[in-house]
């Protein structure tokens, strides 16, 4: 073997150890985001770091470190369909309002009432949290039964409809969370309302 | 002899510990969509994986050949898994009224989409989902991550 012969046989060799080195051992791919939100993942290998920032970036993780790639909404769905397909229906917030002073709601929340059950009937295990708030006309005690009274209504409102109860709780905040930072005594109907979680 | 005296010492400390353990186990999340065949592995023992099944932190998620399954966690992060995969939740606290808390999550094989959730907007770099290698930090975001060829 002369000089050129060995010095090739030895970059032929680093390469084949490169090659097996740069073993893969997985893929992440971002994603875009439902709301349009900017978002991002960092991916960290002890060989170096890569951040994906844009829609569809993606990372092959190598035994050598993450290796930068773009993916699609083809690829995608061909590797990750059927844990996308799996994926559970996003939580949704709603908020409904009441009469002053009662545990009524007003004649526009009566209305969005049948979307909250709608929503809620679509889950076949539905986890419901009721929050009642109340404005700060009254005492704490009033508030405090007040708020917790009209959360309760809701979800006699929801079992009534044959929503399972179990999966109903119920919490009552009266008037220390305002949406609306309102002085002590004034009436302010967008706080007077509770606050329905569904996941 | 040593052995027979040791013995009941580490039963005595193993039940300490589980003692310890048991009462912390508070509910993380739950199952929300299943499809073939999905078991949790809890402490142990492999329980058949239902919807409805409350999750506990350290459980580990086990999805058959045909299998696939959705939870949804305490923070409103979705996490969903693919047909061979092992997914565990290592671990998990979150305070609902200030949203602060820690998600770890560990994809040890198969396929995984995650949506975060409120545990990653509060703060960025509380939740984290590992592969065998790697280790990647969420920011707010949707993304799909495989382990494998």
């Amino acid at each position: 073997m002369n000089r050129l012969q060995r010095r090739v046989a030895a970059l032929l060799l680093a390469a084949l150890l490169a090659g097996c080195a740069a073993k893969p051992q997985g893929t992440v791919v971002l994603l875009p985001d439902a709301d349009g939100r900017s978002t991002a993942v960092s991916v960290k290998q002890d060989e170096g770091e890569l951040l994906l920032d844009k829609p569809y970036a993606a990372a092959q993780l190598t035994s050598r470190g993450p290796l930068t790639s773009t993916s699609s909404a083809e690829q995608v769905q061909a590797q990750f369909g059927t844990a996308l397909a799996a994926r559970p229906l996003p939580p949704q917030q709603f908020t409904l309002y009441f009469v002053e002073g009662k545990d009524e709601f007003t004649d526009e929340s009566k209305r969005a009432f049948d979307g909250v059950f709608a929503e809620i009937a679509k889950r076949p295990v539905p986890d419901v949290l009721v929050i009642g708030h109340t404005d700060k006309v009254g005492t704490d005690a009033f508030n405090d039964a007040l708020s917790r009274q009209r959360a309760e209504v809701v979800r006699k409102a929801l079992v009534a409809r044959g929503i399972a109860a179990e999966n109903v709780v119920v919490v009552g905040r009266g008037k220390r969370e305002p949406i609306v930072p309102t002085a002590d005594g004034v009436a302010e109907p967008r706080n007077r309302r509770v606050e329905i979680l569904v996941r | 002899m040593k052995v027979a005296f040791l013995l009941p010492l580490r039963c005595a400390w193993l039940a300490l510990a589980l003692a310890i353990a048991l009462p912390a186990a508070a509910e993380i999340g739950q199952i929300k969509t299943r499809k073939g065949q999905v078991s949790v592995e809890r402490q142990g023992q492999l329980l058949p994986a239902e919807v409805g099944m409350k999750l506990e932190a350290a459980d580990t998620l086990k999805t058959g050949a045909d299998g696939a399954v959705g939870i949804t966690m305490r923070d409103d992060s979705l996490l969903s898994a693919g047909p061979n995969s092992i997914l565990s939740l290592q671990h998990f606290d979150f305070d609902a009224t200030t949203s602060q808390g820690r998600f770890d999550a560990q994809l040890q094989r198969g396929t995984l989409a995650v949506v975060s959730g409120r545990i990653a907007k509060q703060s960025p770099q509380a939740m984290t989902v590992r592969t065998p290698s790697a280790q990647l930090a969420v920011r707010g975001t949707d993304f799909v991550v495989a382990v494998g060829e």
